[in-house]
């Protein structure tokens, strides 16, 4: 049984259709990276497997006891979070959210979560500070421990390293790598960058308003479609 | 100061108003943070308007004004809600359309009725208008808030921060959204003929904005939104009593004021943090 399965998936907006036949499956410890052009659906996809969207056709269907609610989400950076005034220890104890249930106050295991997943992305001293005057690589930081709130199995990442300088970028990646491989927690990004994406990735979906592939790094680098992509970005 | 304060509760219309208008700048501030954070600060003006035509409206017909003008305007919160979470600049216009919409309305509306020297009472606030009955409801509309606010901070701040990671995580935002709307436009209502139509929107957006420059956490600025409304509001109906100035505009002048000094104070201590 594989942690999330997309059968025929398909998605649409106001009647038209954006995606269609996306069939693929993600197993436990798998980084998945989706690549594609701008407008190849990529963003919709990951709005479809975080139930933001609905689905126009088809089923994704998750196993391994892994809920809906307990996938960890890092959206893309909104110019209107950037001075929100907010602690980075109320931010990552958002994550936490998906627990409350009928409580109305988070409990000391919450607690005890945030500040481990806190320590883990190296931000902890960085508890009392206002999320506003944070670098860009920190609040980035910050996004993912809430995430990493939500979850223990599963990760989906939208364009993390998007407005980040090359330094931090590389930060970034070594850290969601980490995650991948120690906490073997799944991984699923979306990214814009494909020759990090092979780097770091044990299987590619590569979208074009539908599926043109999908399979391990390997195989991509021999397909006709991933030897034309490569090419082109680097 | 004391003593002034002492005067005023010695008439009973006065402590009617001093106990409505401070519950409901209490709840203005406190769902104020949210909406001025999530960029629905307009919808608030825009329901006031509502709110005016809605009550020039049920005084033509005749009718408890309440109970008119909490549906009507209950109504029109889910409707500006609705348009502004669609499309941000349509939005925008259609809020717009709808104030001045409202307002001609009820303008047209109380001027047939030959009440036109209730007009300025309407726009600008008395503290006259304020009865027996608006004075429970008010009492009981403002434990709710306050209650909802308590138990569902930590939701309510998912929600302003980032809506789409709330839902990810299996929130009914849309709900919660509903929920503030209808809040937000039933404590209008009630402040509406107290603060003035024109006036009342301040309530939301001042105290949070003040709380804002100097506070830089998410609970010290609801916390800091919510004494600073009630303080000026108070402050506001003071000054008011003793130099006999309109008191909608005297509460909203203070709040003005409030907002100069924590502008000052915010950037003082920026200075102090990075030096």
């Amino acid at each position: 049984m594989s942690l999330l399965q997309c059968k025929d998936v398909s998605m649409g907006y106001e009647g038209k259709t954006m995606l269609q036949n996306i069939n693929f499956q993600v197993n436990e410890g798998d980084y998945l990276c989706i690549v594609g052009e701008n407008g190849s659906g990529k963003s919709t996809l990951l709005k479809g497997l975080l139930r933001l969207k609905s689905l126009a056709g088809g089923e994704i269907i998750l196993g391994d006891g892994l809920l809906q609610k307990e996938i960890g989400y890092l959206p893309q950076r909104l110019p209107s979070q950037k001075n929100f005034p907010a602690s980075v220890y109320e931010i990552v104890l958002s994550g936490r959210l998906n627990q409350l249930g009928w409580r109305p106050f988070y409990t000391k295991e919450d607690k005890r979560i945030v500040r481990e997943r806190m320590e883990w992305m190296g931000i902890w001293h960085l508890k009392k500070e206002s999320f506003s005057v944070l670098s860009g690589g920190q609040q980035q930081r910050v996004m993912l421990a809430r995430a990493l709130c939500a979850t223990s199995k599963l990760l989906v990442l939208d364009e993390p390293v998007t407005g980040l300088d090359p330094i931090v970028t590389k930060e970034m990646y070594d850290l969601i790598l980490r995650i991948n491989r120690e906490q073997n927690i799944t991984i699923i990004m979306v990214s814009h960058d494909t020759k990090a994406s092979m780097e770091q990735a044990t299987h590619i979906l590569h979208l074009g308003k539908e599926q043109l592939f999908f399979g391990t790094c390997e195989q991509y680098e021999n397909s006709e479609i991933g030897k034309k992509f490569l090419k082109e970005g680097a | 100061m004391f003593q002034i304060l002492q005067e005023m509760i010695s008439y009973s219309f006065l402590t009617r108003a001093l106990v409505v208008g401070s519950l409901v700048s209490l709840c203005a501030a406190l769902l104020g943070v949210t909406l001025v954070l999530k960029k629905y600060a307009m919808i608030g003006d825009g329901l006031s308007h509502v709110g005016f035509g809605a009550l020039a409206v049920a005084s033509a017909l005749n009718m408890q004004p309440l109970y008119v003008t909490i549906p009507v305007v209950v109504i029109a919160a889910f409707f500006l809600l609705r348009i502004s979470e669609n499309s941000a600049i349509k939005g925008d216009s259609a809020i717009a359309l709808i104030s001045s919409g409202s307002l001609a309305i009820g303008v047209v509306v109380a001027s047939v009725n030959g009440t036109n020297t209730d007009l300025s009472n309407y726009l600008f606030g008395s503290i006259l208008s304020v009865s027996k009955k608006d004075e429970i409801i008010c009492i009981a509309v403002s434990i709710v808030v306050v209650l909802i606010y308590i138990l569902f901070y930590h939701r309510i701040f998912a929600i302003t921060f980032d809506e789409n990671f709330a839902k990810a995580t299996g929130l009914h935002t849309q709900a919660y959204n509903v929920v503030i709307a209808a809040l937000t436009a039933i404590t209008i209502v009630l402040g509406m003929r107290l603060m003035g139509t024109l006036l009342i929107s301040s309530l939301i957006i001042f105290p949070s904005l003040s709380a804002m420059r100097v506070f830089k956490h998410f609970h010290f600025v609801v916390i800091g939104a919510a004494v600073c409304s009630v303080l000026c509001f108070f402050a506001g109906m003071t000054a008011s009593y003793c130099y006999e100035l309109p008191s909608g505009a005297s509460v909203v002048l203070v709040n003005m004021f409030a907002l100069a000094v924590c502008a000052v104070v915010g950037s003082i201590i920026n200075r102090l943090k990075k030096h």
